[in-house]
């Protein structure tokens, strides 16, 4: 537990500063939860919460589901504020605010043991008897409609209850009413002056009356030089990354969780002189997306599972015709219409041979928000050197949650698209003997031998052939380019023991919740580490020499384990390294993983938070695990070799074994030292 | 979306030859002796030469069908794309590239059937190119399976006892989904064939022509009823020549919407030529507008300065 003097502090509470419990208690993470439903902006009382905390320098994560109705329903809103490195959302919260009884009864088996409940005493009736969690009741509703009068009824109570937070977290209220400011500027000063009303009145509520502790997060002082952090969430890194990488045409159609892509894509794109199209459905936005490529200007399109199912006739013919393409899939559960607001990471399968015949591409994945910018620079690179279509994987959690990050030097990063349109000489489309680079329509050709770009399987020209020959030639002609690729590929780096018993392996968004587990685990003195694949085909070379440094390779992802018990990255993997020692790690009920269930899933036994390692906790009983959580979730297959009998194993097919009881596994006190 | 981006090697070039029938000539046709699509290859050769359009600004674009062959048989850029979608990839091509002449040639399978969405979209939304349909009223690449416009009683593979469904009235279809130019031809008639490429050529916005194209194999004689040769007549559409007559007043207004379906009801094999024709604004320049308009107000800034102020904000 952190040791906490409290800062000097003077005046800060309203009656009596002078008391010891009311000076604040310093902090270095907090998850807060707003619960309540979407129409009630608590996304963007969230948000302003997650921008403030990029503003001062602290990590932030955020986390939220949205109901998949049309208008309203039950929504939550995490953030994460730590002023050191935060990788997951949270298992659990710190502080819940809820604003109806659903969200009360929903959410607070999700605050932990000594969390703070701050409820909207208009609406919520909370079981006080429950000791195991603080009360701070609030009229919100109330007091929101009297702070801002009659017309706006409730609307604003998302940002009293920010002033709320304001108040009890010790934020720096200036910085915030900016923020509100920035946010509502360009509209009717009234908007702004209603917002900063309820923020006051908020932030004035006496808090201090009812909540005997109020927290104050650790200064950051920002190195000199360091960049300033810039916050947003993943959908709007992959746009802006994309921007970054030059590209300037796109097409798309709208489904959730892509389309918010494709709205920033097409509302920015114009001030770069390029143009994003919303098409009449998914096969004409790959069309238009090629035809965009095809004219010199390498482009995007995007959707979730249901949309790249219908994109995928066109996408084999980006792999035959050799046309760079960008791709982006916004994975949500499936199949079918599935889940449409969860997430899920089950479309790597298609991503990697989604379609017909042989038809080679690129497939990367982002691990974070911020990868989401980097990995749309570096797919469209690859695009460009190999001609190729280009897959990148995010999902529903990238998607919606907000995180700060190192703004990116973009002096070094801006690409210039324009198209290469100089006079050549003459020109084979598809020469046997190198990659191919297409000459766009209007490059002049001196020869008078214009190329024809084909779905047809084709000679060197771009003409049609039958050949047997020419087939196979052209075949390893698409293959061997992603050969090539992967030998450029860099290894990926081990977080954690660099040798030891368990290697975890992931993709995509279980970047968090896994390096939360190594770290946690290895505060319990376990041998493990951790990889996280950006680049899921071509895989990088030298897998299999790190694989064999450990005992176990477990795949954490968040898909079925399959027929044969192993999840699609494992199969993956299984079939390209033949490693026995390959086990999955899978789960399928459409939230992130915790990283409770991947320790649970991987160990089958308890590694609750140890206070030490992680600083000191709200309210100081740290070490108090809340221990009702939903089960987990998570199925393990733990198989020595792989079984693919009739008779074959089904021991892993169950939920993992867990202890009789949770507290039975929660440490005391005595234990925080020892680990 | 600006031309002035893209060409910046005008200086050093070789003087240009005269583009000709043999330089745009490619393979040698796949189709059968006798087929209807010759011609309008022929056709299209005709009219290159006589624009004398620079050979590298020429693209030649097709989906799947006997007639989406076509890009294989002209010497020029060009894209075989898939079954049906040869609109949308003709729509980025265009969209991206106003400096080149974007041609479009396929088949009624591939227009009316499986791409029929992209061919109503692609219409609504105005954007420019030239688009042939050769309609032959049956699928010839699959062997003689009925097609959207072969007619009720035609006898194929798939309807051994005559084709029951009602066929697409092509002109109908295109006037209705918003093409602004809408025009009716026949493969036997080249001189038609040339005049109504030209004039779609011309044309700023989205172009169809439906030439009618005979298959041999498949459904001979099909359109003999419309050829002077086999004892037909080729009904010509007369346009209004605003020339003060009394027969003036009979004459065809093309812009006229509802006189074009008119003109599309008359009985197979109806009328040829002009049936509808419009003004109306092309996403081309309406989304170009747009982009200048927002480029202007900010002060045409750099990409980089753009992006830099952007994530000011999200600081």
């Amino acid at each position: 537990m952190n040791p906490t003097p409290s800062l000097p502090e003077t005046n800060f509470v309203p009656g009596s500063p002078e008391r010891a419990d009311l000076r604040p208690e310093s902090i270095d993470d907090a998850v807060i939860r707003l619960a309540g439903n979407s129409q009630d902006g608590i996304q963007s009382a969230g948000a302003f919460l997650a921008r403030l905390a990029g503003r001062s320098d602290q990590d932030v994560m955020t986390y939220m589901t949205i109901p998949a109705t049309i208008s309203g329903g039950p929504s939550i809103f995490q953030v994460r504020i730590g002023s050191g490195e935060v990788l997951s959302a949270g298992d659990e919260a710190d502080f819940l605010v809820a604003f109806y009884q659903h969200s009360y009864q929903d959410h607070i088996g999700f605050l932990r043991e000594g969390g703070v409940l701050l409820y909207d005493s208009d609406n919520v009736d909370p079981n006080l008897d429950d000791k195991r969690f603080v009360y701070v009741g609030v009229p919100i509703t109330g007091l929101t409609v009297e702070a801002l009068g009659g017309t706006a009824k409730d609307k604003g109570k998302n940002i009293f209850v920010l002033g709320l937070i304001s108040k009890i977290f010790h934020l720096d209220v200036e910085k915030m009413k900016k923020l509100i400011t920035e946010k509502f500027a360009g509209k009717d000063e009234s908007i702004v002056n209603t917002a900063l009303m309820a923020f006051q009145a908020g932030y004035a509520y006496p808090v201090g009356n009812v909540l005997s502790k109020q927290y104050q997060f650790e200064h950051v002082v920002k190195k000199p030089g360091a960049p300033d952090q810039i916050t947003m969430d993943g959908n709007q890194a992959l746009a802006y990354g994309l921007i970054a990488a030059g590209v300037r045409y796109g097409a798309g159609y709208p489904i959730t969780p892509w389309s918010s892509v494709m709205e920033t894509l097409r509302r920015e794109l114009p001030k770069y002189g390029g143009l994003f199209v919303q098409a009449e459905d998914e096969l004409a936005a790959v069309s238009i997306t090629l035809g965009f490529s095809y004219s010199g200007h390498l482009a995007v399109t995007g959707s979730a599972g249901p949309g790249i199912s219908l994109k995928t006739e066109a996408i084999g013919w980006a792999s035959m015709a050799e046309i760079p393409m960008l791709i982006i899939n916004v994975q949500r559960g499936g199949p079918s219409t599935g889940l449409p607001t969860n997430v899920e990471q089950s479309d790597l399968f298609q991503a990697i041979y989604g379609g017909h015949g042989d038809s080679p591409r690129v497939v990367l994945a982002a691990k974070t928000v911020e990868d989401c910018f980097y990995i749309a620079v570096e797919a469209a690179r690859i695009a460009r050197q190999y001609s190729t279509p280009v897959f990148i994987l995010s999902d529903t959690s990238l998607a919606t949650r907000i995180e700060a990050f190192d703004e990116p030097k973009l002096a070094d990063l801006m690409l210039d698209p324009k198209p290469d349109l100089s006079t050549i000489d003459t020109h084979k489309p598809y020469a046997l003997d190198k990659i191919t680079h297409h000459a766009p329509p209007g490059t002049r050709i001196r020869d008078g031998k214009y190329p024809l770009i084909s779905g047809l399987e084709h000679d060197e020209f771009g003409h049609p052939t039958g050949s047997p020959k020419m087939h196979m030639a052209m075949t390893a002609k698409r293959r061997n380019k992603l050969r090539q690729l992967a030998e450029e590929l860099p290894v990926p780096e081990i977080y954690g023991a660099e040798e030891g018993d368990t290697l975890l392996i992931g993709w995509g968004s279980t970047y968090g919740p896994i390096h939360d587990a190594v770290k946690r685990a290895r505060e319990y003195n376990e041998k493990i580490g951790a990889i996280h694949l950006r680049h899921l085909h071509p895989l990088p070379n030298g897998l299999e020499d790190i694989f064999a440094r450990f005992q176990r390779v477990v795949v954490v992802e968040m898909n079925d384990e399959g027929v044969y018990g192993f999840g699609q990255l494992a199969t993956i993997l299984r079939a390209r390294y033949c490693e026995p020692k390959i086990e999955s790690l899978t789960k399928t009920d459409g939230l992130t993983f915790r990283v409770r269930e991947i320790l649970e899933g991987i160990f089958h036994r308890k590694f609750p938070r140890l206070v030490a390692a992680n600083g000191a906790r709200p309210n100081g009983n740290g070490a108090s695990s809340k221990t009702t959580d939903v089960p987990s979730t998570a199925t393990a297959t733990a198989r020595a070799e792989a079984k693919v009998s009739p008779a074959r194993d089904h021991a892993g097919d169950s939920t993992p074994t867990r202890p009789e009881t949770y507290e039975a596994a929660i440490p005391s006190k005595s234990q925080d030292s020892t680990a | 979306m600006s031309t002035d981006t893209l060409t910046a090697t005008a200086a050093t070039e070789p003087p240009r030859e005269k583009l000709t029938k043999k330089a745009i000539t490619a393979d040698h046709p796949t189709w059968c002796p006798g087929c209807g699509d010759f011609a309008v290859l022929a056709c299209y050769y005709k009219v290159l030469e006589k624009r004398q359009i620079e050979h590298e600004k020429i693209v030649t674009l097709a989906g799947i069908g006997c007639s989406s062959r076509f890009p294989y048989f002209v010497n020029g850029h060009g894209a075989h794309f898939i079954h049906g979608r040869a609109v949308p990839l003709a729509s980025g091509i265009s969209l991206a590239r106003p400096d080149l002449h974007v041609f479009l040639f396929g088949g009624d399978g591939d227009g009316f059937s499986i791409g029929g969405n992209h061919l109503d979209h692609g219409a609504r939304k105005n954007i420019n190119m030239t688009y042939v349909i050769m309609d032959n009223f049956v699928y010839g690449l699959t062997k003689k399976q009925t097609s959207p416009t072969s007619p009720i009683g035609f006898k194929s593979k798939t309807d051994p006892q005559g084709a029951i469904d009602q066929p697409v009235n092509a002109m109908k279809k295109l006037v209705a989904s918003g093409a602004t130019f809408v025009a009716r031809t026949h493969a036997s008639q080249v001189n038609h064939m040339i005049q109504m490429i030209e004039r779609a050529m011309d044309h700023p916005g989205f172009s169809v022509i439906e030439c009618l194209s005979e298959c041999v194999e498949f459904f001979p004689g099909a359109f003999d009823s419309a050829n002077p040769r086999k004892g037909g007549a080729f009904s010509v559409i007369e346009e209004k020549k605003y020339d003060n007559t009394p027969e003036d007043e009979f004459r065809h207004d093309v812009t006229d919407e509802l006189a074009a379906y008119k003109l599309a009801q008359i009985p197979f094999p109806g009328v040829f030529g002009v049936f509808y024709q419009n003004d109306r604004p092309t996403k081309n320049a309406l989304e170009k507008k747009w982009v200048d308009s927002t480029r202007e107000k900010l002060g045409n800034p750099s990409d980089i300065s753009v992006l830099q102020k952007t994530f000011d904000r999200m600081k």
